[in-house]
């Protein structure tokens, strides 16, 4: 536990994305390695490097040669992974590179285009309506707890054919996969938790398929015959695990943010058409992912000496600050015209679920402030964020009316 | 060939200053130009980007077509001359 909770003593060499200085305030660190050290290095949890400009991040999100997906986790498995017999290619297409990742992408991208996406949204806002009917009369709800983390694990169960009454298990097993990354009992927990209880769906669905995600993966066949059961629970796994706390955790923000700067929250409630390009401006400020990639072969990377098995964090949420890159990277500017924001990634690997992604921010803020234009923080203390792999508040208690 | 025909503006109605181009090469799919300007580009299930018709922008939409080409994450729009 020693270099897990020690001080940290240099950010440029020593730096930790779980420190709690870096969760709260993450961006005050990123600039001043951009200036001092734009490539950080840590050896805690192994030798990892933390790129913090646009230009550098985009690169090594193309360079999948010496960049691979293979490990993706930012908190790393401490020794071998529980879950290497079942899952032997990880989450794919998420944790793989070409040839796999090609086809097991391809296998989801339609479930999460733009016409199949604006399918869910009477769904996600009947949802949303529904959650804001349950707290509107009390004038204080905790907008991270009571509102943004329902709404993106339910439509997900949804899309997989799952039951929407197992939202809270899906939940904690999400976060012990992502959130508690770093408590080796909790993250075998999830990992168990999720794998068991897709293996039972998928007995369900050989026996009487239906027209979701997951029947359709097993009617799929790769030359002739049928997927692998491993990989069909890997992307099963990778959808629930991909879509929850990272929307959850966009919304969370975006609310914090409009709580915390009433002239962006009038401005938007006066203006809804500013909806879209809000919603971009806010995934840029507040994005809420970093992946991992781990190097293949010793390459040096602006004057890095990068070996092989050192692993990369994907700061795109630092990228999404590069003020070589963003006139005024620091403030949110809601009509930002010019916003070319990594916030799902870039390269081959953009996130398969960006479209849902991006409907369920913008359905969730707008049923929110048709229903409740005015609310602020109930106290700035009171708020509580996670870190890590996502980063987004966890505890926004906001009163209203 | 391909595309909407429909889609180019006569010569008549001011003239087509701008043509754009989708790199299929560099396209990754975010959908950004497609959710900025719908009339200027077509989106299949993969997300991958292609012009409507000939990549012919109308005087009305050159602001969008710059929007798209400003937002694209993977620099995969570009801005060509029209043709003469």
């Amino acid at each position: 536990m020693g270099t897990r909770t020690a001080p940290v003593s240099s950010w440029a060499s020593d730096f930790d994305v779980l420190a709690p200085e870096y969760v709260a305030d993450p961006f005050t660190i990123w600039d001043q390695l951009r200036s001092a050290c734009p490539v950080a290095h840590t050896d805690r949890r192994g030798s990892t490097w933390l790129p913090t400009r646009y230009a550098d991040v985009t690169a090594m999100a193309h360079d999948v040669e010496h960049f691979s997906s293979l490990e993706v986790a930012v908190i790393p498995f401490e020794g071998e992974p529980p879950d290497e017999p079942l899952l032997p290619y990880g989450l794919p297409p998420i944790s793989s590179d070409p040839p796999l990742h090609t086809w097991t992408r391809r296998l989801l991208l339609p479930w999460f285009s733009h016409r199949r996406v604006a399918t869910y949204e009477a769904m996600t806002r009947g949802l949303c309506r529904g959650l804001i009917d349950g707290f509107a009369s009390e004038g204080r709800a905790d907008a991270a707890a009571d509102y943004a983390q329902q709404i993106p694990v339910r439509v997900i169960a949804h899309i997989l054919g799952v039951s929407p009454d197992l939202a809270d298990t899906f939940t904690g097993w999400v976060r012990d996969v992502l959130e508690f990354a770093d408590d080796p009992e909790r993250r075998a927990r999830g990992v168990q938790g999720l794998l068991n209880y897709f293996i039972a769906e998928v007995a369900l669905r050989r026996d009487e398929p239906g027209e979701d995600l997951l029947s359709e993966l097993l009617r799929t066949e790769v030359d002739g015959a049928p997927m692998e059961e491993s990989l069909v629970l890997g992307a099963a796994a990778l959808v629930l695990i991909a879509g929850v706390d990272t929307t959850w955790s966009a919304i969370g923000s975006s609310l914090w943010h409009l709580a915390a700067h009433p002239e962006d929250r009038a401005r938007l409630v006066g203006d809804p058409a500013l909806m879209d390009l809000a919603v971009e401006e806010l995934l840029r400020a507040y994005s809420p992912v970093t992946m991992a990639r781990v190097v293949t072969t010793d390459v040096e990377f602006e004057g890095c000496p990068m070996k092989a098995g050192d692993r990369i964090l994907m700061n795109f949420p630092a990228a999404n600050r590069d003020p070589e890159v963003f006139d005024r990277a620091d403030t949110v500017v809601l009509d930002r015209a010019h916003n070319r924001h990594v916030a799902f990634g870039s390269g081959i690997h953009r996130c398969a679920g960006s479209n849902l992604a991006r409907m369920e921010l913008r359905v969730a803020l707008e049923e929110w402030l048709a229903r409740i234009p005015e609310f602020h923080l109930d106290g700035e203390d009171e708020v509580t964020w996670a870190g890590g792999q996502v980063r987004g508040p966890r505890r926004l208690p906001v009163v209203f009316g | 060939m391909g595309g909407r025909p429909g889609a180019r503006p006569p010569a008549a109605a001011g003239g087509v200053r701008v043509r754009i181009r989708v790199d299929p090469d560099k396209c990754q799919g975010h959908a950004r130009c497609y959710a900025l300007a719908p009339e200027l580009f077509d989106i299949d299930d993969y997300g991958l980007s292609t012009v409507v018709g000939d990549g012919s922008v109308p005087a009305a939409l050159e602001e969008k077509a710059r929007l798209a080409v400003a937002n694209c994450p993977e620099f995969a729009i570009e801005e060509v001359p029209a043709a003469p």
